[in-house]
């Protein structure tokens, strides 16, 4: 009967996306007899946490707003904005020129906080951080070094007893912003990378085992003597898992934390495109962690609704000011202040009349 | 008068309940609809080579779904051997052997097994039988990891895993359905084999023998069952779209893989694609459901070929 179970979810999916399109749609929100707004978004599940906190708090000092967010992934989120059955979208990664063509009007991008991908590993008696390149992470992901001890791991950490025991690479099965953002930087450092595999949120990946989610992925490591794996950095803090220092474009081994995070995107800054579309995987700059990305919020130039796109500015301006307190203590990085104001800039040319 | 009015009320019962019949072939009809119509780019872009080739390359939007097909059959299958003679040894002791104080409460525990969520399942299967699956295939003699059927590194992951969970999952529907076609077997049957001298065991084997229809219908729901099981199987599976016979390598199934990549896929051609999958699973669980059909139809022709006598209706209800 599961089987059954998920056509029929297939189902559902296909009404709740590519009906919109032919039948009438209804209005996103309806301002209900005591005059409450409801706006409805969905996308990525990666800020889900950090975006329920802002809502929850957003809602505290405006008890007549209500926005709701399934975090149903980042492609969802897209499709649910191109077929405008949510008033706002998330994504981990930016729209591509395709997309943003097919969406019915102009989408504007809006990095909200940003987050990181670490590589995790389970080897007995190695308690301090290895080392690694890029390079190296993504000649182990192509199944080129295979062991432990291979002189390319040895000579980054030399004093470190590395076991002569095979690597078992673990990676993410499901679609996520995750595998995204590592494919991207291993895109980025390895020639190989880009022309073999190449950057997506589901990938052909040449060795190794999938685990379904970040809970997957970090059981696997945790569980597998010798297996390395890449997790959010929120879920390597959080579960107490080996997480390594990778090599930033200085040639600094940076360990991931909030605060090289940050240093990425501020790195990124002085070549920030004007719609926020960027990758700041590999980004320049001292301290900077070079597998770090934002998670944007997209909205419309020119939303039908008026009304919500009074209120969803305002949101957008507090969580990028009163809101970035917030993001720390969740595990995410907050934005650099001098992209506030750039962002304010973009945010002003929303038409709310 | 009073008979036409039920006659009226007759055939309105009729129209109703014949329209509710009619609904589920509107809704067998309709999935496979909007599953054909949702899949269309990527039937047009592969037509059969969709069926036939390995890879699954979203990047490169190459997609091809043997190795899920080969996953799906293969887990199914294996579930089944381990999971059929247990079945129907926990159906021939509850229904035959069991002293009455203890079958309520056994008939409670394994239907409770059919209650537990597959996420649940699939947890327990990464943190418990995982780890002690790759215990098993790191002990496994060297002679026998050069065979095909034990190759590849002792990850605990895999198509054991799947198999194994697989097994626990659909036991619980083989036992139930096929302790009720055991308990439709007439008392004469077994008196009658008792009557000529039979022993215990040969009592029960003519009850088998007389439910075998039923019991097959039972494993067969248990098939089709394992076929679309999704979140326990990907959790323990390994998810690598390989064919490959060794129980211990990294495998995937259709279901998994729809699981898996559905909310990330942004491209128009890896969406038709996990539709076409999805279109595949559909049509395969409709030839098992027929062959199981036509399975059961052969050996009720032959049956009553034999023996000259009916099949009891009820065993013949279980088994649909």
């Amino acid at each position: 009967m599961k089987q059954l179970t998920v056509i029929l979810a297939l189902v559902a999916l296909t009404v709740a996306c590519g009906g919109g399109s032919s039948g009438p749609v209804r209005p996103p929100s309806e301002a209900s007899s005591t005059g409450t707004t409801q706006i409805n978004g969905a996308g990525a599940t990666f800020p889900y946490p950090i975006y329920s906190k802002w809502f929850s708090e957003y809602n505290k000092l405006h008890p007549n707003v209500q926005i709701n967010y399934q975090s149903i992934g980042s492609g969802g989120g897209i499709r649910q904005l191109t077929e405008r059955t949510v008033f706002f979208g998330a994504s981990d990664q930016p729209m591509s020129d395709e997309m943003l063509a097919k969406a019915p009007g102009a989408v504007l991008h809006f990095p909200t906080v940003l987050g990181a991908v670490v590589p995790i590993y389970n080897l007995e008696g190695v308690g301090t951080q290895i080392k690694f390149t890029g390079a190296l992470i993504a000649d182990i992901f192509l199944g080129k070094i295979t062991k432990w001890n291979d002189p390319a791991i040895a000579k980054l950490n030399p004093g470190i007893s590395l076991p002569s025991s095979s690597i078992t690479v673990a990676h993410r099965s499901d679609g996520s912003g995750t595998t995204f953002v590592f494919a991207d930087y291993l895109a980025k450092v390895s020639p190989e990378w880009k022309e073999k595999v190449g950057a997506n949120s589901s990938l052909n990946w040449p060795v190794g085992v999938g685990g379904k989610g970040n809970e997957g992925v970090a059981g696997l490591v945790s569980q597998t003597p010798g297996s390395l794996g890449y997790v959010e950095l929120v879920y390597a803090l959080q579960n107490k898992i080996s997480y390594g220092a990778v090599q930033n474009q200085n040639g600094e081994f940076i360990v991931p934390d909030v605060a090289s995070v940050t240093a990425a995107a501020a790195g990124a800054l002085p070549t920030m495109p004007k719609d926020f579309r960027v990758s700041i995987t590999n980004a320049p700059g001292k301290g900077a962690y070079p597998i770090s990305s934002f998670t944007w919020i997209l909205l419309y130039e020119d939303p039908q609704d008026k009304n919500q796109a009074r209120i969803m500015t305002d949101f957008v301006k507090w969580a990028l000011s009163d809101g970035q307190a917030m993001a720390a203590a969740l595990g995410y990085a907050r934005l650099p202040e001098q992209l506030v104001p750039m962002e304010i800039e973009q945010l002003n040319r929303i038409k709310v009349q | 008068m009073f008979v036409k009015a039920r006659s009226g009320s007759d055939f309105g019962f009729r129209l109703g309940t014949g329209a509710f019949a009619a609904l589920v072939l509107a809704i067998v009809v309709s999935i496979g609809i909007v599953l054909f119509r949702e899949s269309i780019l990527s039937i047009r872009e592969f037509g059969m080579r969709f069926w036939i080739t390995d890879t699954w390359d979203p990047v490169a939007a190459q997609f091809g779904a043997r190795p899920f097909i080969w996953g799906t059959i293969y887990s199914s299958i294996l579930a089944l051997i381990i999971a059929a003679p247990i079945s129907l040894g926990i159906a021939t002791y509850l229904s035959e052997l069991c002293p009455p104080r203890l079958r309520q409460p056994l008939i409670f525990l394994t239907e409770l097994l059919a209650a537990i969520p597959s996420i649940v399942y699939g947890l327990w299967g990464l943190f418990v039988l995982v780890p002690l699956v790759r215990q098993l295939e790191a002990a496994m003699p060297e002679n026998l990891r050069q065979t095909a059927l034990f190759s590849g590194p002792p990850i605990g992951l895999g198509m054991l895993s799947a198999a194994l969970i697989l097994a626990v999952m659909v036991t619980p529907f083989i036992s139930s359905l096929a302790r009720e076609v055991l308990k439709a077997v007439p008392r004469t049957q077994r008196e009658g084999a008792y009557a000529l001298g039979a022993t215990q065991w040969e009592a029960i084997r003519v009850a088998l023998a007389y439910g075998r229809t039923g019991i097959v219908g039972a494993i067969m729901l248990g098939f089709g069952r394992a076929l679309g099981e999704t979140m326990a199987v990907t959790m323990v599976i390994g998810n690598n779209p390989t064919v490959s016979l060794s129980l211990f390598a990294p495998q995937y199934t259709m279901a998994a893989v729809i699981a898996n990549e559905f909310t990330e896929a942004t491209d128009d051609l890896h969406l038709h694609a996990l539709f076409e999958i999805g279109l595949v699973l559909f049509i395969i669980t409709l030839v098992v459901n027929a062959l199981s059909r036509m399975l059961i139809w052969s050996m009720n022709r032959r049956t009553l070929a034999k023996a000259r006598r009916r099949v009891e209706p009820a065993a013949l209800g279980s088994a649909a």
